[in-house]
């Protein structure tokens, strides 16, 4: 099954972060990043611009509606994302744990919905 | 002949436990064990009951699956897969041994009570199927609608099987935390058995009495956790207070008030060699602790000759494995009892004065019952006031007013 890792952390705390102490932890997400793709189970997976530069889209009565910022204002932000391949749920949560924002934000692990289930039956 | 109340008592849980295994999937695995008993229920009393009923059950529900599974168009694919999967010969149930089926029961529980669940569901899923006690039972137990409990438990597998919580016990990195979480869960249930005010007084022995069962269940599965050992005896000894806690009018009986010789002294005996196995094979969780700490209160013969300087050491290291206010709460009654109320009353002004447990209606209860020894009875009354208004439990309640009715006179 394919699970979504969407890494949610505090954008204004990372932005202040000197980058001698930054890079480091860039490290970390390029040694897990590496891992998984040996082990064949990294799908896709990146850093997000922070929400600054969101724009959230609506459709309203057949009108557009475009405003500035993210979905929804939150304490922790999406940052990233990983798109890996896991046996179950477990492994899944087992990679979670090894995102370094784990340890200070929050990693909201999703399953995809199987490409076969989506289509007309 | 088998009596089947029984057997489903006693074999529900492994029988469906080795049917999810098998078909991989909760709902289809119910669906077709409950078929199996209801041909059982026509065929046993006249045919006789096979050699091995356990098995005759698998094999049975297997063949309800399988037949359900071809009726359904929609699992066509599924059932092709299953099918491949299977044995080409399935033998009769009376031709089977016990090792063509091994206990499940260790991935199931690890299943029920697995932490994307929430606390709620967990302890649901557990009482349902490892259990095997019907949904209106359980919603009777914990006082919510049946269909409020239907729907937790149908939210519950869809997770299991949408998000892919695995079939399995866990890898031996996540054994620690992962068993954790089932003890929690055994002791929410035993709790809800223990502690409930109100409700079906029979099924929340029933509750008490699943959650040992659960728990003498897991010793045998992962023998070498002491903690689970620990927590059986504290259930035990807890569960060992049970008649004396309650008068025959329904009335909350304080420890100190209880008459010792309704205490269930075989119960107590096992509760105690259970702690002292789980102690010495290094359990020094928050189970051994409360276990060791049930255990002075169980060796005491009467209220007076408990030993209560070490319930306030037991309560020291406690608070050292798991810092919490309510457990200082009861660490300061423990020091009113072996040093003086007044290094009681001290601790409470400490915690008070932190401004936690504000809502927390033993706070002032314990406060007030210490003012009461001291014979300070206008403060006393005042914070037997406070804490009647704090204290959502009908027994509570009834008990503090009593209370304040001694008081008052």
């Amino acid at each position: 099954m394919q699970y979504l890792l969407l890494i949610y952390h505090n954008e204004a705390e990372w932005a202040k972060l000197p980058p001698a102490q930054a890079e480091p932890i860039y490290g970390q997400y390029r040694a897990l990043r590496e891992d998984l793709q040996k082990k064949g189970k990294y799908v896709g997976g990146s850093q997000l611009k922070p929400t600054a530069t969101a724009t959230t889209v609506r459709i309203r009565n057949g009108k557009r509606l475009t405003t500035d910022g993210p979905f929804a204002e939150t304490k922790e932000q999406l940052g990233g994302f990983f798109l890996i391949d896991a046996a179950d749920l477990d492994e899944a949560m087992s990679y979670a744990a090894r995102i370094p924002a784990a340890s200070d934000g929050s990693i909201e692990v999703r399953p995809l919905v199987a490409q076969a289930q989506t289509a007309p039956a | 002949m088998i009596d089947l109340d029984t057997f489903h008592r006693e074999e529900s849980g492994r029988i469906l436990a080795t049917l999810i295994r098998l078909l991989g999937d909760f709902d289809l695995a119910e669906e077709s064990l409950q078929e199996a008993y209801t041909t059982a229920l026509q065929q046993w009393p006249v045919e006789g009951a096979p050699r091995n009923p356990r098995a005759w059950m698998i094999s049975t529900a297997r063949h309800k699956a399988i037949d359900r599974l071809r009726r359904n168009r929609r699992l066509q694919e599924k059932s092709n897969e299953f099918l491949r999967l299977s044995p080409a010969a399935v033998l009769p149930g009376d031709e089977m041994e016990d090792a063509t089926f091994p206990d499940d029961r260790l991935r199931l529980i690890f299943t029920c009570c697995h932490p994307a669940l929430d606390d709620d569901a967990q302890v649901a899923l557990t009482l349902r199927t490892v259990c095997g006690l019907s949904t209106e039972e359980i919603s009777r137990a914990f006082l919510v609608p049946v269909a409020t409990m239907a729907q937790r438990l149908v939210r519950a597998k869809r997770k299991i099987r949408e998000a892919g919580i695995p079939y399995g016990e866990p890898v031996q990195e996540d054994l620690p935390d992962r068993l954790e979480e089932v003890l929690l869960v055994l002791y929410l249930i035993f709790n809800e058995g223990y502690l409930a005010s109100s409700g079906d007084a029979l099924v929340r022995r029933e509750l008490c009495a699943e959650a040992i069962r659960l728990a003498r269940l897991l010793c045998d599965l992962l023998p070498r956790q002491p903690e689970t050992r620990a927590l059986l005896g504290l259930m035990l000894l807890q569960d060992s207070r049970r008649l004396a806690r309650i008068s025959s009018e329904g009335e909350l009986v304080l420890l100190e008030e209880q008459d010792r010789s309704r205490w269930n002294r075989e119960e107590i005996r096992e509760g105690v060699a259970c702690t002292e196995t789980a102690l010495r094979d290094g359990a020094a969780g928050v189970y051994a602790l409360q276990a060791a700490i049930a255990a002075v209160h169980a060796n005491a013969r009467t209220a007076n000759e408990t030993d209560w300087k070490q319930i306030v050491r037991l309560y020291d290291v406690l608070l050292r494995v798991r810092p919490s206010p309510v457990v200082e709460v009861n660490r300061a009654v423990a020091v009113a009892m072996a040093y003086s109320i007044e290094d009681g009353l001290t601790l409470l002004d400490e915690i008070e004065a932190r401004g936690v447990l504000q809502d927390f209606h033993l706070l002032p209860a314990a406060r007030a019952d210490m003012l009461r020894r001291l014979g300070r009875v206008s403060e006393a009354l005042d914070c037997y006031r406070r804490a009647l208004n704090l204290a959502t439990n009908d027994v509570e309640r009834r008990f503090l007013r009593r209370r304040i009715a001694q008081l008052s006179t």
